[in-house]
């Protein structure tokens, strides 16, 4: 644990205590910290533990002392006084609130002070933007600079969950696509959601933040030391809530770089696989794999979908109905519709800011000719394209 | 008015409890209305405390896992806290101001009266889910926030409507306390010269008054919101869903005071009396509960940190919370020094009344620490948060009003309780709830945040602890049960001063009491 100065600190003496137990390697107190802001508010919090267990023992102890002197089994006489008589008397009386005045704006308030400005400070010297948008239930984030932008989800199995398999060492911790950071490099975060409320939480940065639907919220992050960092969300919404994690790898700049360098031809690989006509076991295998990390948790990956909450998929009108018009347009309310725009008030995202072309030309071609629907229809990721930008 | 054959007039049977309008049969209601509500949102959580007892999924989906969280916030909170304060106050209010009965029996009897349709509206939905019609209840989290609160199924409907009769309840009950308050007391007994659990309870109903209208307003927003095309809280209209948060923390911050406030004022009586010594400090005490009221409704945002604010309005809601452990510490200087140089005895309502003043001193000292706009980060929706809470409501309307109803019992029954099983009660209790909620800090510091059905590997141990303890803590509640009934059937008569230091009008009628406490007003000093 890494302190910046030598005050004695509970979490440490805690730590001790624990330290020879089986239980030598639990934590105690908050994880290390990586960032400048954890390692202020680790500060804080010990200096305040500390603090307030003091206090507590302090006016406990003389209850306690009272409790056991002045009791009627002992014979102690009882007194009659209902306040402060003297001036000795008053000054006893007020000295505990002066103290208390003392450490709730000075010592505690000053530090505080200084911890809300640094932490509102992510403009003044950001060298980098990464925006984050949570939805139910994974993160996307984006890098405006570099054009890169992907979607983040839990990557611990359901059977892991419901206990079928044995747990993994980061179990509902772990993602399929980490967001990746350079070290050393003060980054700007602006949050947001498509859904409802979430929260974006890495205890060892110290910083958790709101992602609120249709605003943009920010924090700033400067990642002191490489290593895979881990959290979750922490605002209830919804269903999968528990199984939303957030997973940072802060890597030096150079592997940061090498990293945008490979996004960067996946993504241009992506582009012109969209032009060309894809075969529809293309599609039906992209679109399988596409289903089951975004829409099985709620349709069901059987897509029978649960009654009452989530429809199902299996039969269901909207299939049957056309995903274009003859002319290639979205038909309204129809089933490409859903997919692209959402459904408002619902759990159901809009998925044209999250998947590519090619994901979801695939993954509607596969609802529509697999979970127990056949209607032989193909889309094609360039009609998907031709979509965009165009009305909805 | 005469009473001379009041009790031949009674109804009989179920009429007699919905027809009443005396204070002693309401208050008797609220009571028992409130403990079947904490043995209900007490069995949800022990059902959420079993499935957290181990990594993964056992026992249920997390569908039915929100649910029981939130209708245990909802229920523990509107169910359990404020009815059993609210039977408090019925039953001794008039008792203690020299009253034949409140101001408003009638009024009374109908604030009573809508609460069990309320519970039953807000847990029907949970019910029907279960029998498989529906989606099941409110799963928001108890504080319901939007767009969740708007996306979610009908439950969120049956908690609007069941939100707006609490509401209405409270706030009726809270009109009836202030006026039986300002008009009913005894001659001679100024406001300045009032027991301190009539103060406190003003105070609750002062600000039940004020915030309860604004929570009705903000679910009737929701309900638009959800059927009839406003966008209040969607962006997308030009609403925003963070005013649904201040919203809803302009009532939820000043409801966790109007939970602590009748508590704060029924403890000095209690203390006093088992110290054997007058109440220290009742006027700073009068003044620090004005200082709490008024400052509760002005700090709410401090729930909402990390939803992003700015500078100005962090450093206000910071420095502003802070001040509240003024006024908080002079009740806790007051209590101490009520103690101090007095004849303790440890009898039960002893016991749960230090009981209280101690873990409820952790649960404002972590409080104090939660207030630090840039630490808050790390603290919120973790589970540092829910063992502070808990750590302040557990105490304050469970041990509290176990203190309360223990001391009062032998007035009301007209029989000594078993002793020796209410301080096994209160130890059990005791044990129990740290158990519960001490490893949750850990946990939480650890990184694990709330309302999550399943959680990382590395928090398994302090769950399991947690769970264990949440066991025992349930269990505490039987024995009180069993205490109780067992003390209303009989036991060793209680004398009209039930206990050696009691004091007040209370314990100048006989125990049990008459049917309408005061026929004659009692002259004070």
């Amino acid at each position: 644990m890494k302190l910046r100065n030598g005050l004695p600190l509970l979490g440490g003496f805690l730590g001790a205590l624990a330290a020879g137990s089986t239980w030598a390697d639990y934590r105690w107190n908050f994880p290390d910290p990586a960032t400048p802001l954890a390692a202020d508010t680790l500060h804080v919090h010990n200096l305040f533990m500390l603090i307030i267990t003091v206090i507590f023992v302090a006016v406990f102890a003389i209850m306690a002392y009272s409790m056991f002197v002045h009791r009627k089994s002992r014979g102690h006489e009882p007194a009659t006084f209902t306040g402060p008589r003297s001036r000795v008397q008053w000054l006893w009386a007020l000295v505990p609130f002066a103290i208390l005045l003392f450490i709730d704006y000075i010592i505690f308030g000053i530090p505080a002070y200084h911890a809300v400005l640094t932490d509102a400070d992510s403009r003044n010297g950001a060298q980098m933007v990464v925006k984050v948008t949570g939805l139910q239930w994974k993160w996307q984030y984006e890098y405006p600079e570099e054009g890169i932008k992907f979607v983040s989800a839990m990557s611990t199995p359901r059977e892991q969950i419901n206990n079928q398999a044995p747990k993994g060492e980061n179990y509902l911790l772990e993602v399929d696509n980490p967001l990746v950071i350079p070290v050393g490099k003060k980054i700007r975060f602006i949050t947001t959601s498509t859904d409802v409320i979430h929260s974006w939480w890495v205890p060892a940065f110290g910083v958790k933040r709101d992602a609120v639907p249709g605003f943009l919220r920010e924090f700033w992050v400067r990642v002191d030391r490489p290593g895979v960092y881990r959290g979750q969300c922490a605002e209830l919404c919804g269903k999968d809530h528990a199984f939303m994690p957030v997973v940072v790898h802060a890597v030096p700049e150079a592997e940061y770089l090498q990293w945008v360098g490979a996004q960067k031809t996946a993504m241009t690989a992506q582009a012109d696989s969209a032009g060309r006509e894809w075969t529809q076991a293309e599609l039906m295998e992209k679109g399988k794999a596409v289903y089951e990390a975004n829409c099985a948790s709620c349709h069901q990956p059987g897509g029978e979908g649960i009654p009452g909450a989530f429809p199902a998929l299996a039969g269901n009108k909207m299939m049957k109905a056309p995903a274009l018009d003859p002319a290639g347009r979205l038909v309204r309310g129809g089933h490409l519709d859903r997919v692209m725009n959402g459904a408002p008030n619902t759990a159901m995202t809009a998925y044209k800011d999250v998947l590519n072309d090619a994901e979801i030309a695939a993954v509607v071609t596969y609802e529509r000719n697999a979970l127990g629907n056949k209607t032989g229809d193909l889309v094609q990721p360039a009609q998907v394209k031709a979509l965009r930008g165009s009305k909805t | 008015m005469s009473h001379d054959t009041p009790h031949d007039a009674l109804p009989t049977g179920m009429k007699r409890w919905l027809y009443t309008t005396n204070h002693k049969d309401i208050g008797t209601m609220y009571l028992v209305f409130a403990l079947i509500m904490l043995l209900t949102g007490g069995a949800m959580i022990l059902a959420v405390r079993a499935e957290l007892f181990q990594p993964g999924l056992q026992l249920m989906q997390p569908d039915l896992f929100n649910q029981l969280i939130t209708l245990h916030g909802l229920v523990m909170v509107f169910g359990a806290a404020m009815p059993a304060a609210t039977g408090l106050a019925n039953w001794m209010l008039p008792m203690m101001l020299g009253a034949p009965d409140m101001a408003l029996p009638r009024l009374n009897n109908w604030s009573f009266w809508i609460l069990p349709p309320a519970a039953l509206l807000l847990v029907t939905p949970f019910i029907l889910g279960l029998a498989g019609v529906g989606t099941g209840a409110v799963d928001t989290g108890w504080t319901m926030y939007a767009p969740l609160s708007i996306q979610t199924g009908w439950g969120m409907d049956f908690a609007i409507f069941s939100v707006h009769m609490l509401g209405a309840s409270s706030i009726l009950a809270s009109i009836n306390v202030i006026v039986t308050i300002l008009n009913m007391r005894a001659p001679g007994m100024t406001l300045m010269k009032m027991p301190m659990f009539a103060w406190g309870f003003l105070m609750t109903a002062t600000l039940l008054i004020i915030i309860m209208p604004v929570l009705a307003g903000g679910v009737t927003m929701v309900l638009m919101d959800r059927h009839f095309g406003t966008h209040f809280f969607n962006a997308a209209g030009g609403g925003d869903p963070v005013l649904w948060e201040h919203i809803f923390w302009f009532m939820g911050h000043p409801e966790v005071y109007v939970l602590l406030l009748p508590i704060a004022g029924a403890i000095p009586h209690v203390l006093s009396a088992f110290a054997r010594k007058p109440i220290y400090g009742y006027k700073a005490q009068v003044y620090s509960l004005w200082a709490i009221t008024f400052l509760s409704v002005v700090v709410w945002a401090h729930h909402m940190f990390t939803s992003g604010m700015s500078v100005g309005g962090q450093l206000y809601f910071m420095y502003s919370t802070m001040l509240i452990s003024l006024p908080l510490a002079v009740l806790f200087f007051c209590w101490i020094a009520t103690l101090w140089r007095g004849a303790m005895s440890f009898e039960a309502p002893m016991l749960f009344a230090l009981g209280f003043v101690t873990l409820f001193g952790w649960g404002g000292l972590t409080g104090l620490v939660l207030a630090d706009a840039a630490a808050d980060a790390q603290y919120h929706n973790a589970y540092f948060l829910v063992a502070h809470f808990h750590y302040a409501l557990y105490p304050t309307t469970v041990m509290g009003v176990m203190a309360a109803v223990y001391f009062w019992l032998p007035k009301w029954t007209g029989h000594m309780y078993n002793e020796r099983l209410a301080k096994v009660h209160f130890w059990v209790a005791f044990v129990g709830m740290n158990l519960t909620f001490l490893p949750q800090f850990f946990v939480g510091l650890a990184g694990m945040p709330r309302r999550i059905p399943d959680y990382a590997l590395q928090f398994a141990e302090f769950n399991m602890l947690s769970s264990v303890g949440s066991l025992i803590l349930g269990v505490s509640h039987l024995i009180f049960i069993y205490v109780v009934i067992q003390c209303v059937r009989g036991g060793a008569k209680a004398e009209s001063r039930a206990w050696e230091g009691a004091n007040g009008l209370e314990w100048t009628l006989s125990s049990p009491p008459p049917y309408h406490s005061f026929d004659v007003q009692p002259v004070v000093r």
